[in-house]
């Protein structure tokens, strides 16, 4: 019997929402960890029993919790972050040096074949992996001793590091995006890196075209085809073909190419879904219309997904994290909103219905495909 | 024996209800205290104070009786009435307003 479980962080707790491959009835569990922040949780590709949650507030501070059954119970894990050797400096808003400073965990990325393996990306932006299920974290320095990294400069919402992708043809092969750095990937399993960001073009940074220094907001891959990487940056959609060596523009005829969250169709790599949003001023759908564009064409060519959203007075944000796909033989599409929607499409995003309409502000969504 | 009182978010991530009971060695301080607290409920750690530098989170307080002790020396001793379990040792969370 197959089936999705959908993950879905909020401002105020965790809540799991399990479905069977119809995807028409849901069992809502939650809040777990009721009033605490909720940035992301994840599954382990490896054993979907296994699940981690980056759990925090600003009283309380940083804490990891696990679960071994799927969501049913948990328990806190390690939560010690410590930057390996000196934490040097990054500019601050003033533009001024800036020592290192751990905030919080914003992602977790489960290994693809080990489930007690986990990265975590952190505010001050950095990567750490655990190889013991959570218990100690360790610092992969490489991404932060990168020298341009004294030159990195938080975005609004803090140097973070939000996101993650793993190679699933080269596991030495990992991608990381960081507002407002940029793109990073290393071929040695993280020891080094190397901006990817040609291409790229921000008006708001003094050298628009500079080699670090730009707003990624998500980045994601198909694992058929992990050379060609999507991007929804500040503003602007983007595309490599060659693992990030260089970018295009993909935003062709959408009514904005500012957004946060962008994935792409399980089963057919050239199909990605974006949210626009109307502006970097404005963080809500344009006209009120909450509306997903699908591109078939691997972008430029978009389509309005509309059908069981709503098409007027809607002034929701998805954030960057609040998008999955499941694997199912049709795929299923969910996002979460800041008004605390969450909606499922199980036909590739031709028609939506909510799952729950009243959770507190969705900060992340992920599904896992239950087979 | 050392009563301390953890705010809701604490007690629940501990698994307590009501007050903890303590038996500290040596003097009692906040230092003593919260290394004793922590040593039986390892899931506070790094909730309460700093992992390394053992620094007080700063939306986190710590009153006795009915005092604000926050800004004292974590190695001050505390007042008799808690050290002798008249009085508890009371951590919370700061007041959030809007």
């Amino acid at each position: 019997m197959s089936g999705v479980r959908v993950l879905v962080g909020t401002r105020k707790g965790a809540f799991v929402l399990q479905a069977d491959g119809k995807r028409t009835r849901w069992d809502v569990s939650g809040p777990h960890f009721g009033g605490w922040e909720i940035f992301h949780m994840k599954g382990s590709p490896a054993d979907p029993n296994r699940v981690y949650v980056s759990q925090g507030t600003s009283w309380f501070g940083q804490l990891i919790q696990r679960s071994n059954d799927g969501g049913r119970s948990w328990e806190p894990v390690g939560n010690q972050f410590i930057y390996e050797g000196g934490t040097g400096t990054h500019l601050w808003y003033d533009g001024t040096p800036h020592p290192w400073d751990f905030a919080r965990v914003w992602h977790l990325e489960p290994s693809l074949t080990d489930p007690d393996t986990v990265y975590a990306g952190v505010e001050d932006a950095g990567l750490f992996r655990s190889t013991d299920g959570g218990q100690s974290w360790h610092e992969l320095p490489g991404l932060r001793r990168h020298e341009s990294a004294s030159g990195w400069q938080p975005g609004a919402g803090g140097l973070c590091l939000h996101t993650i992708l793993l190679d699933p043809q080269n596991p030495a092969r990992l991608y990381v995006a960081i507002s407002s750095a940029g793109a990073f990937r290393s071929d040695d399993a993280g020891a080094t890196w190397k901006p990817i960001n040609r291409g790229l073009r921000s008006e708001q940074i003094p050298d628009p075209t500079a080699e670090v220094g730009h707003c990624v907001h998500r980045m994601a891959m198909h694992r058929a085809r992990p050379n060609v990487l999507f991007m929804q940056k500040h503003w602007d959609v983007m595309r490599s073909d060659d693992a990030g060596e260089s970018w295009r523009e993909v935003s062709g005829n959408l009514p904005s190419d500012f957004g946060f969250p962008i994935d792409v169709h399980a089963h057919d790599p050239d199909t990605i879904y974006v949210v626009p949003i109307f502006s970097d001023s404005e963080h809500y759908p344009p006209e009120g219309k909450l509306r997903v564009y699908r591109s078939r064409t691997g972008g430029n060519e978009w389509e309005p997904l509309t059908e069981g959203l709503p098409q007027r007075d809607c002034y929701v944000n998805v954030l960057r994290d609040a998008m999955a796909v499941d694997a199912l033989d049709d795929c299923g599409v969910y996002f979460g909103t800041t008004g605390g929607q969450v909606y499922a499409s199980s036909n590739a995003g031709d028609t939506w219905a909510p799952i729950v309409r009243d959770l507190p502000p969705v900060l992340s969504v992920e599904v896992q495909t239950l087979r | 024996m050392i009563r301390v009182v953890l705010p809701a978010h604490l007690r629940k991530l501990a698994h307590v209800d009501g007050e903890v009971q303590l038996e500290v060695e040596g003097v009692v301080t906040q230092r003593t205290v919260l290394d004793t607290l922590e040593a039986r409920y390892p899931a506070l750690r790094g909730t309460i104070r700093d992992q390394t530098t053992w620094q007080r989170r700063p939306l986190v307080r710590f009153f006795a009786c009915e005092e604000d002790r926050s800004h004292d020396s974590p190695d001050t001793p505390l007042p008799e009435a808690v050290a002798a379990g008249v009085e508890p040792f009371l951590i919370l969370g700061a007041m959030a307003g809007g």
